[in-house]
């Protein structure tokens, strides 16, 4: 007997973003009075003036049903047309339950297929990817695809290695047919003999990073897989109207970008200045930044990056809503 | 085999293109960190260049013992082909 199959759209494209900020800015010269740094070295060492933590009322399901809930408006669908729901983070509170169904219930999605993604920081691209393949291959009709973290949950305040780099945030998109392929697709992959690169030490509760390991890799092995993201989807360097990498060092984004020979019209999301690195989530909230700003506009050329804990990586090349 | 003095002119290229080094203050004596302001994560961006243009790998837990122009020169010279 064969099993029948359904059928999808030829393509997918993101049709809006939506993105949550938490309310408190924290500004290197307040990390400065708590720890043994100073602003002209986060600046120079990771590019960061700026970052917001969340507050105790700022969790991880309120941020994302904020963004989702944006993300969603800015789509023009209603909440009964997102068949699947996915959360992608690397910082919940607990392990059980997936935060997916919770968050998808308060934004008034009616019973969708909802489910969290860890893939470190690659995790919203993996999601994107995922949410594209289901719409073609007909599991889903529209995705609503968050990034959401409170990564200071994780963090030990007080270390300067990775206190001054890792924050809260959420950012979303939702994802839906069409008839011209806006998603490319997706370069994915993990180097999983780094496992401890990023993590959460035995018997500690925040995060280490070894960071010149992670910057290395970050800068050699991570542009085979922007060039061949592009490739597949049929562009070159010179198509590319926004640069939009994981926004995790300021000196990785510029050197990707100058490996990459990208022309000097081409934007490139420095979101990371005022944001920090906000893992899953600064894919999407830079994009929702950028198209506010009107700095890209609907119809640019996008490359995105996502990489980090795993080590993870995924890149894809999408058109901007 | 590249000679001694072959070797600091091409390191001092490398140190020049990515950190912003005089080539002449390139000397064997001199810190990296405390004499050529050279951080930790230019220290990897000159590892990866230093791999590529003489053969030689340097894992991170090497690059750590390097600490002068001349402790990068001799590793350079012990471990090429």
């Amino acid at each position: 007997m064969t099993i029948q199959l359904t059928t999808g759209a030829p393509g997918a494209r993101i049709l809006g973003f939506g993105s949550y900020r938490p309310r408190r800015r924290v500004t290197n010269d307040e990390l400065a009075q708590r720890m043994d740094t100073n602003d002209e070295w986060v600046q120079s060492r990771v590019g960061i003036a700026e970052r917001r933590w969340a507050e105790p009322d700022e969790t991880l399901v309120e941020m994302s049903v904020a963004a989702g809930g944006k993300a969603l408006a800015a789509s023009g669908l209603d909440a009964g047309e997102i068949d699947l729901v996915l959360l992608a983070t690397t910082s919940p509170p607990k392990a059980i339950p997936g935060l997916a169904p919770r968050i998808a219930h308060q934004i008034g999605v009616p019973r969708p297929g909802a489910f969290d993604v860890n893939a470190g920081c690659a995790g919203w691209c993996y999601a994107l990817s995922a949410a594209a393949d289901a719409i073609r291959s007909g599991s889903a009709r529209n995705v609503l695809v968050i990034g959401g973290e409170r990564l200071t949950d994780y963090t030990n305040l007080d270390d300067r290695a990775t206190a001054v780099i890792f924050a809260d945030g959420a950012g979303a998109a939702v994802v839906g047919p069409a008839d011209e392929p806006a998603i490319g697709p997706v370069v994915w992959g993990s180097d999983g003999d780094l496992h401890d690169a990023i993590a959460i030490p035995e018997n500690e509760t925040g995060m280490s990073m070894a960071g010149q390991a992670v910057y290395r890799w970050a800068t050699t092995k991570l542009t085979e897989t922007l060039v061949e993201a592009m490739r597949r989807a049929g562009v070159g360097p010179d198509d590319i109207d926004v640069f939009a990498p994981h926004q995790a060092n300021l000196r990785i984004i510029e050197l990707m970008a100058k490996r990459l020979k990208l022309p000097e019209r081409t934007v490139i999301a420095r979101d990371i200045v005022r944001s920090g690195n906000t893992s899953s989530a600064s894919v999407p909230l830079a994009l929702a930044a950028l198209l506010e700003s009107g700095e890209a506009k609907s119809g640019d050329v996008a490359l995105l990056l996502g990489y980090g804990a795993g080590l993870t990586f995924a890149g894809q090349v999408v058109v901007l809503p | 085999m590249p000679s001694t003095a072959d070797i600091q002119a091409g390191l001092a290229e490398i140190l020049e293109e990515v950190a912003g080094v005089t080539p002449a203050d390139a000397t064997p004596e001199k810190s990296f960190t405390d004499d050529l302001d050279v951080d930790s994560l230019s220290m990897v961006e000159i590892a990866t260049a230093v791999e590529d243009k003489f053969g030689v790998a340097i894992p991170d837990d090497e690059l750590g013992n390097i600490k002068t122009v001349g402790d990068a020169i001799s590793y350079i010279e012990k471990n090429q082909g």
